[in-house]
C-alpha cells in the first residue's frame, strides 16, 4: 500500500526525523494562507502516489503568497502525468506547502528487505535526487548497504557505516545515525516495504533534512495497523481494480484486447504470456483463487468485462481446490446477466470437469471450448488476427 | 527414489481440525499419505477422522504418533509461529501453505532455520508430492504418475499444468515440489537441485519460475557448476508490467530488476532448455529425454 509524501512526513515526524515546516492544502485560498504563515519561498509540491512529479510539472517554488495562490491554482484540479502514472495521469486534490530550503548538499537514504539475503538492508549515497536504480546502475560504488541480521537488530554499527560512508561532517554524525535508526524503527514497527527519502538533505545551515518522503507498506502485515490502513485513498487506484479488490479478486488492469480468468496466479501470468505468444494482447491479470464461489466467478467475469477494450476473453482454468462445475456455473449466470456478445473461449480441466462441461453445453450460450492449453492459444490467434 | 518424502514419512498436520486443513489432511490420506497425527493448540484430546489423534503441541505428535514431518494450515498471523515450533521439534521437513505471512515475520523465521536440520518448504506453497508415494500439499494427486522427472516450481495451477502435460506424455515425475510464491521463503531452487542431481530415480528436472528476485539467475549458476542431467525451464510473467505485485507476493519487477527476459538469459547462457510457451513444457521435455 502507497501512502502521499504529505502523510509520510507525518510519520517521519512522530519518529522525531526532521522535515520541513509544512501543510496541505485543498484550495488556492488555504494555499496562500499557509505560505503567508510559513514565510516564502514555499514549495507547492502535488500530492499523487507517484514519482516523477517536478517533471511533470507539479512542484513549483512560489516566492509570494499571491504566486502561492496562482501556482497552487494551476495544481490543483490538474491531471499529472509522469513516468510513473501512464499517459491518463492522476488528478491532484491537495498540494503540500512547505518551507523553501536552502540546500547545500543532496544524499540518498532507503531501507528495503533483500530477499536475496532475507533482512532487511539500509542503504544510503551521496548521489542524491537521482532515481536509486539509475545510481545502481552507473555508480553502484556510491551506495553504502549495512543489512540488518534479526539476531542483533540495528545497532550503533548500522548507523556510523552509513553516517561515515556518507562522508558526513563530524557534527552530523550522531544526528544521521538518529535519523538512520527512527527509519528503520518505522520499518519494523509498521511492516513497510520500502522507506525512501530522496533528496535527504544537508542544508546551509548544517541541518538534516528530509526533503521528500515515501513508505510503502506491506498489504499481508496491514491486518497489524489500522492507523496504516486508514491513509488508503482509493482515488489512487484504477476503479476496476478497486471493484476487484472488494470482491476479493486479484485483477491487474492491462492495455490489451484478450480479457482471461484463470485460477493461480502463476497460472494467469503464464496465460498472459500465452496470449502474446498467440499473436494477442492480454487485456488484463486476473486471478479468481482456489476457493472462489460462483458468485465470485461471476463477478469476476463481470468486472474483466467493463473492460471496453476487451474484444475476446480466454477462461483457463486448472481446478484443484477450484472445483469446474462451479467455474461453470458462475461463467453460466454472468452471460446471462450482461448478455455477452465477444467470443469466449474456455479451456477447463481438472476436478468435476465433466460435471462443468455438462452445464456449459447445455447452458445454450455460443462458447467455444479448448480441450488443452495449446488449443486455447490457437483459438485465441484466429480470433485476434480477425 | 524420490526426494524429502516417500513412503516412510509420517505427517502431522498443523491446523488440522480448521476447515483447510481437514479438508487437506483427509485427501493426503486417500492418496497413501501416512499421516499419524494433527496438532490444533487446546484440541488435544480429539480424534480426527475417528483415527488420527490430535494434540496440543507438534513435540507431542512427534513423541507419540513418530511424525518428522509436518504440513502447515495456520492463518498467516500464526503460521510463522506455527513455523517456528515445527522446526523447535526438529521435524525433518515443514512444508507451510499458508499465503499472506508477512516479510518481517519471514525474515525472522529464515534467520532461525539457518543452522538447523529442518527443511522449510514455503510458504505460500502447494506443498510437495512424489508420486506414489506421498502428498503433502493441496495438489491433485490424481494428476502425477510416479517417473523420472523432478519438478520445482514457484507457482501452484502453473506446476498442475506442467505436470499435466508430462502425465499426458507418459513421463512421471519423481517428487514435484512447490517452493513457494512469497518473497522469502523457506528452500530456494539450489538445495533441490542438489537432492535432484543426487536422486537416482530423478533423470530431468523441470524448474517452474517467475518474474521478481534472482533465484532463477542463481539456479542457473549453480546448474553449470554442478547440474548434469538436464534441465527444462519456464518463465511465467514474460508480459507483466513492472512495479505490480502479479498475485505472489514475490512476483513483482522492482527496479527494473527481476524480469522474466533476464531470467530467460541466464538460463540459455548456463545450458537449461528453456521453453518460452508454457503449453509446450511437456514436448520439451519429451524431446530432451530422448535425446
Amino acid at each position: 500500500m502507497k501512502i502521499h509524501e504529505f502523510q509520510a512526513k507525518k510519520i517521519f515526524s512522530d519518529y522525531d526525523i526532521p522535515v520541513p515546516d509544512g501543510e496541505t492544502a485543498k484550495t488556492p485560498e488555504a494555499a496562500r494562507k499557509i505560505a503567508e504563515k510559513l514565510g516564502c519561498p514555499v514549495v507547492v509540491k502535488a500530492q499523487i502516489h507517484a514519482g516523477g512529479r517536478g517533471k511533470g510539472g507539479g512542484v513549483k517554488l512560489a516566492r509570494t503568497p499571491g504566486e502561492a495562490f496562482a501556482v497552487a491554482g494551476q495544481i490543483l484540479g490538474m491531471n499529472l502525468v509522469t513516468h510513473q502514472t501512464g499517459p491518463e495521469g492522476q488528478k491532484v486534490k491537495q498540494v503540500l506547502i512547505e518551507k523553501g530550503q536552502a540546500i547545500e548538499k543532496e544524499l540518498y537514504l532507503g531501507i528495503v528487505v533483500d530477499r536475496a539475503q532475507g533482512c532487511p538492508v539500509i542503504m544510503a549515497s551521496e548521489a542524491g535526487g537521482m532515481e536509486i536504480e539509475e545510481v545502481a546502475a552507473k555508480t553502484p560504488e556510491k551506495i553504502i548497504r549495512a543489512a540488518v541480521d534479526p539476531a542483533i537488530g540495528f545497532s550503533g554499527t548500522h548507523a556510523r557505516k552509513i553516517a561515515y560512508g556518507l562522508n558526513l561532517d563530524a557534527a552530523l554524525i550522531k544526528p544521521a545515525g538518529k535519523i538512520i535508526a527512527g527509519l528503520y524503527r518505522i520499518f519494523t514497527q509498521k511492516n513497510c516495504s520500502l522507506i525512501e527519502i530522496n533528496p535527504f538533505v544537508i542544508t546551509r545551515d548544517r541541518q538534516l533534512l528530509a526533503l521528500d518522503g515515501k513508505i510503502n507498506f506491506e498489504d499481508d502485515a496491514l491486518s497489524r495497523h489500522p492507523d496504516i490502513k486508514a491513509l488508503y485513498d482509493p482515488d489512487e487506484q484504477d476503479p476496476l481494480e478497486l471493484e476487484a479488490s472488494k470482491c476479493g479478486l486479484n485483477y491487474i488492469k492491462l492495455d490489451g484486447n484478450v480479457g482471461c480468468m484463470v485460477n493461480g496466479a502463476g497460472l494467469a501470468m503464464a496465460t498472459m504470456d500465452l496470449i502474446k505468444l498467440a499473436g494477442g494482447e492480454p487485456a488484463n491479470f486476473l486471478d479468481v483463487g482456489g476457493g472462489a464461489s460462483a458468485e465470485q466467478v461471476e463477478n469476476a467475469l463481470k468486472i474483466l468485462l467493463m473492460d471496453k477494450n476487451v474484444k475476446v476473453v480466454l477462461i483457463n482454468i486448472f481446478g484443484g481446490i477450484l472445483r469446474c462445475d462451479r467455474v461453470a456455473k458462475g461463467i453460466v449466470q454472468a452471460v446471462k446477466d450482461i448478455d455477452l456478445h465477444l467470443p469466449m473461449i474456455i479451456r477447463l480441466e481438472g476436478t468435476n470437469v465433466a460435471e462443468a462441461g455438462q452445464i456449459l453445453e447445455t447452458s445454450g450460450l455460443d462458447l467455444e471450448f479448448a480441450a488443452n492449453f495449446d488449443e486455447a492459444a490457437q483459438k485465441v490467434t484466429q480470433h485476434a488476427r480477425a | 527414489m524420490s526426494i524429502l518424502a516417500d513412503k516412510k514419512t509420517k505427517v502431522v498436520f498443523q491446523g488440522i481440525t480448521g476447515s483447510e486443513g481437514s479438508f487437506h489432511a483427509r485427501a493426503c490420506m486417500d492418496y497413501g499419505t501416512h499421516v499419524v497425527a494433527g496438532v490444533t493448540p487446546g484440541k488435544g484430546g480429539q480424534l480426527f477422522e475417528e483415527k488420527i489423534p490430535v494434540y496440543n503441541r507438534v513435540i507431542d505428535a512427534r513423541d507419540k504418533a513418530g511424525a518428522n514431518a509436518s504440513c502447515i494450515f495456520v492463518p498467516p498471523a500464526f503460521a510463522a509461529d506455527a513455523i517456528i515450533e515445527a522446526v523447535d521439534a526438529e521435524l525433518d521437513l515443514v512444508i507451510c501453505i499458508t499465503e499472506g505471512i508477512p516479510v518481517l515475520d519471514m525474515v525472522k523465521v529464515k534467520k532461525y532455520l539457518a543452522g538447523k536440520k529442518t527443511v522449510l518448504i514455503g510458504p505460500n506453497c502447494p506443498g510437495l508430492i512424489s508420486p506414489g508415494k506421498c502428498k503433502i500439499g493441496i495438489m491433485p494427486g490424481h494428476i502425477h504418475r510416479e517417473g523420472p522427472v523432478g519438478v520445482i516450481s514457484r507457482s501452484g495451477t502453473l506446476t498442475y499444468e506442467a505436470v499435466y502435460q508430462l502425465t499426458g506424455l507418459g513421463i512421471g515425475q519423481s517428487t514435484c515440489i512447490g517452493i513457494g510464491g512469497d518473497q522469502i521463503v523457506g528452500t530456494y531452487y539450489i538445495d533441490l537441485l542438489k537432492m535432484f542431481e543426487n536422486d537416482d530415480q530423478t533423470e530431468a528436472i523441470v524448474i517452474i519460475g517467475e518474474i521478481g528476485g534472482s533465484a532463477e539467475e542463481e539456479a542457473a549458476e549453480y546448474i553449470q557448476t554442478a547440474v548434469s542431467k538436464p534441465v527444462i525451464g519456464f518463465i511465467a510473467g514474460q508480459t507483466a508490467p513492472p512495479g505490480r505485485r502479479m498475485g505472489h507476493a514475490g512476483a513483482i519487477i522492482s527496479g527494473g530488476k527481476g524480469t522474466a527476459a533476464e531470467k530467460m538469459a541466464a538460463w540459455k547462457k548456463c545450458g537449461i532448455h528453456v521453453q518460452p510457451n508454457p503449453a509446450k513444457i511437456g514436448e520439451t521435455v519429451a524431446a530432451v529425454i530422448k535425446q
